[in-house]
């Protein structure tokens, strides 16, 4: 058997002949919109910020901003199944704690680094298993470990604190790359972003995390392993926010319970800014990372300003909301430049664009 | 609130307006805040105290603004909303990129902001704490509140002159394991048995410094001893907690209560004439002292040497003692008369 192909019917029913036009689809996605922005302000801040075009900058820039990164990673996955982890900060909390108090009880780093991230993997699979494989709605059941895992964290060293850590250790964590400015803790990181990137982006499995969030019935009778999807998700969001908070000790050689206390909407936050939907469905690791980036360059910035912290929290929560808000304007403006009229569903983003193509693709 | 600055408030517009190029129509309105550098010569201070919105340190800023204001330096302060070290350390870093002139520093750990310290000081930033020390190789120098010299010998004076030099007293201290508490009371019980020997301490209770207990603690001492003339609680807990009980019952203007407390707690017992005076050291003074001393180091006058000698404008000359640390003086009387200054 013979498949021909006529090239010139192909190339006119590639889905760019369908969609928006090829700049549209390049410039105007939220991805590239935080990616600009992003680089609007650290360019801004560079020329006018004192101090913020020194060295420093971008070390301390990254030493800050690593656990958010990292954990940011699998949030966003989870975020596009439609499920949401609040838990993360304090599993953050809880590993700081165990690598703490295990230290103290005679534990080399490592062992009980390793010691935290199993632990790390247990409090994921706990949420995991109610979200996947009980059916309870994951805000629900992470707000409840959110509390638990924190509660277990400050039981564990109390109102005490270990700050007794080699400095072998400490030092690492906030060792640079050769002579560069950036720290070694980006490898660890690049290193998952390129796996989580890999996952997401490129594998079935990726393919199936977006296919849940935007119908996880119609998913799993696609023969996604739904449950399976959702756990595993859940395990790597422990699993990496345990190792990010064996990185937040070291790093400020200091464990103690009430570690990275709120940084779960840290998280999410940067999440959504990246262009990741609430509502699942969309988003992409990239818009994600110039997320995380984005919050962290203003807050530098205008810390270097002496801006104190409530004020920076309100510009970046301003941010958020314009951001969300600019979403649906998006929508609105590219639903009228391309003459796709709004269907059925109540959430208008570039599924319906998409399946409109599909059906107009299969009518030709 | 601090928005005081051209340049953070057109940061702020630009993110703010380049944010609306996430609608898709482009455009982040490039306003330009003007270059207002820094005039090199004036000595930049930033007070970083354990956390915002502290009236303490609300009190403590204040003083070293106004000494930052006499010496034509450049003052900021900056601060996380928690007391907790891991918030303090992206400040200090600040600092550091920042190249400010010299950091004041209340610490939320002896140890585990001493890494960015460190970082801060190779940047050429001088460091001086307050209030709260770090372990001493983190910094240039401590500005001590009180000794506990000091601290011993005020109680003693108190007590002494509110029961005419005679009769009993008891001491309500924090927990049992307490250093310093423990470290006064020894202190003061010297004093007593060399220079008041008709005063007899008659008991040592702990509070724990839980308000609750504190004050049923007060109750059973006054139970126990009803001839009893004086308490002196060295904790701010205890000594409210001991004049709340005293106000309310019959032993209101028999047994007199003294001992370290804040104005704020102890105002209503001072005006109802339960407490004569109490002490504790003035914060604004602290600030105020922490911030000239930081001007020394910073012009080279004071390195931290044990018998470095400086002055802090009003408060007159001081000089380096043990362990580069300052010493702020006697601690601060407070009374009828001049409660209403503070509000801490």
């Amino acid at each position: 058997m013979t498949i021909t192909t006529d090239p010139a019917t192909t190339a006119t029913r590639t889905y760019a002949s369908y969609a928006k036009p090829l700049w549209q689809r390049v410039i105007a996605t939220r991805e590239f919109a935080v990616i600009a922005l992003l680089l609007i302000v650290f360019f801004y801040s560079r020329s006018e910020v004192p101090a913020f075009d020194g060295p420093l900058t971008v070390y301390y820039l990254l030493l800050d901003l690593a656990p958010i990164l990292l954990i940011a990673l699998p949030m966003t996955l989870i975020i596009i199944t439609g499920e949401i982890d609040l838990s993360v900060a304090s599993t953050v909390g809880l590993s700081s704690v165990l690598v703490g108090d295990l230290h103290q009880h005679g534990w080399s780093i490592p062992s009980a680094a390793i010691a935290a991230i199993v632990v790390g993997i247990l409090c994921g699979a706990f949420n995991g298993f109610l979200v996947a494989y009980v059916g309870l709605p994951s805000l629900a059941v992470t707000i409840g470990t959110l509390a638990l895992y924190r509660g277990l964290a400050v039981g564990i060293l109390g109102t005490t604190a270990v700050t007794d850590f080699p400095e072998k250790w400490t030092d690492l964590a906030k060792e640079r790359i050769g002579d560069s400015s950036y720290p070694v803790i980006i490898i660890p990181f690049l290193v998952l972003a390129i796996f989580f990137v890999l996952l997401l982006h490129f594998t079935s499995f990726g393919r199936g995390v977006f296919d849940i969030g935007l119908n996880d019935e119609a998913a799993h009778f696609s023969g996604v392993n739904v449950a399976r999807t959702k756990f595993l998700l859940f395990v790597m969001a422990g699993a990496v926010s345990a190792f990010a908070g064996v990185y937040f000790t070291l790093r400020f050689g200091s464990a103690r319970g009430d570690n990275a206390t709120g940084m779960e909407l840290r998280v999410i936050a940067a999440v959504l800014l990246g262009g990741v939907s609430i509502f699942g469905g969309r988003g992409a690791l990239h818009g994600v990372i110039a997320g995380v980036l984005l919050i962290g360059v203003i807050s530098s910035a205008l810390r270097l300003e002496d801006v104190t912290d409530n004020i920076i929290n309100i510009i970046i929560g301003l941010l958020l909301v314009i951001s969300v808000m600019s979403t649906s304007f998006l929508s609105v403006v590219t639903r009228a430049t391309t003459g796709i009229k709004k269907r059925g569903g109540s959430r208008p983003d570039e599924r319906q664009q998409l399946a409109s193509a599909h059906t107009e693709g299969k009518n030709e | 609130m601090k928005f005081n600055k051209k340049r953070a408030s057109a940061l702020t517009a630009l993110v703010a307006s380049a944010a609306l190029a996430l609608s898709a129509c482009g455009g982040g309105s490039d306003s330009d805040g003007g270059g207002s550098g820094s005039d090199g010569k004036s000595v930049s201070v930033t007070f970083l105290p354990k956390n915002l919105g502290n009236p303490y340190f609300d009190t403590s800023d204040k003083g070293g603004k106004a000494a930052v204001k006499e010496f034509g330096g450049k003052f900021a302060e900056v601060g996380p909303q928690e007391a907790s070290p891991d918030a303090q350390v992206p400040f200090i870093n600040t600092a550091a990129q920042q190249g400010v002139n010299a950091l004041v520093v209340s610490a939320n750990d002896p140890k585990a902001i001493g890494d960015a310290l460190d970082e801060a000081r190779e940047a050429g930033t001088k460091v001086v704490t307050f209030d709260s020390d770090v372990e001493p190789q983190f910094r240039d120098l401590f500005i001590n509140q009180a000794s506990a010299e000091g601290i011993a010998k005020v109680q003693v004076k108190m007590i002494a002159e509110q029961i005419g030099d005679k009769g009993q007293v008891a001491i309500l201290s924090a927990a049992a394991n307490a250093t310093n508490q423990n470290t006064w009371i020894d202190l003061m019980k010297k004093d007593l048995a060399a220079n008041h020997p008709d005063i007899e301490v008659v008991d040592t209770v702990y509070g724990n410094d839980d308000d609750q207990t504190s004050f049923d603690k007060t109750s059973a001492l006054l139970q126990k001893y009803p001839n009893l003339k004086g308490i002196i609680s060295p904790t701010t807990v205890g000594v409210a907690a001991a004049a709340r009980y005293v106000s309310d019952s019959d032993f209101k203007g028999k047994v007199k209560v003294t001992g370290l407390g804040t104005p704020n707690q102890m105002r209503e017992y001072v005006k109802n004439g339960t407490v004569d005076a109490f002490a504790l050291w003035n914060p604004e003074d602290l600030g105020y002292l922490a911030a000239f001393a930081a001007k020394a180091l910073v012009d080279g006058d004071i390195t931290g040497k044990e018998g470095d000698k400086f002055t802090a404008g009003k408060l007159g000359d001081y000089t380096v003692g043990k362990d580069a640390t300052v010493l702020l003086g006697d601690p601060f009387e407070f009374n009828k008369d001049n409660i209403g200054d503070f509000d801490f």
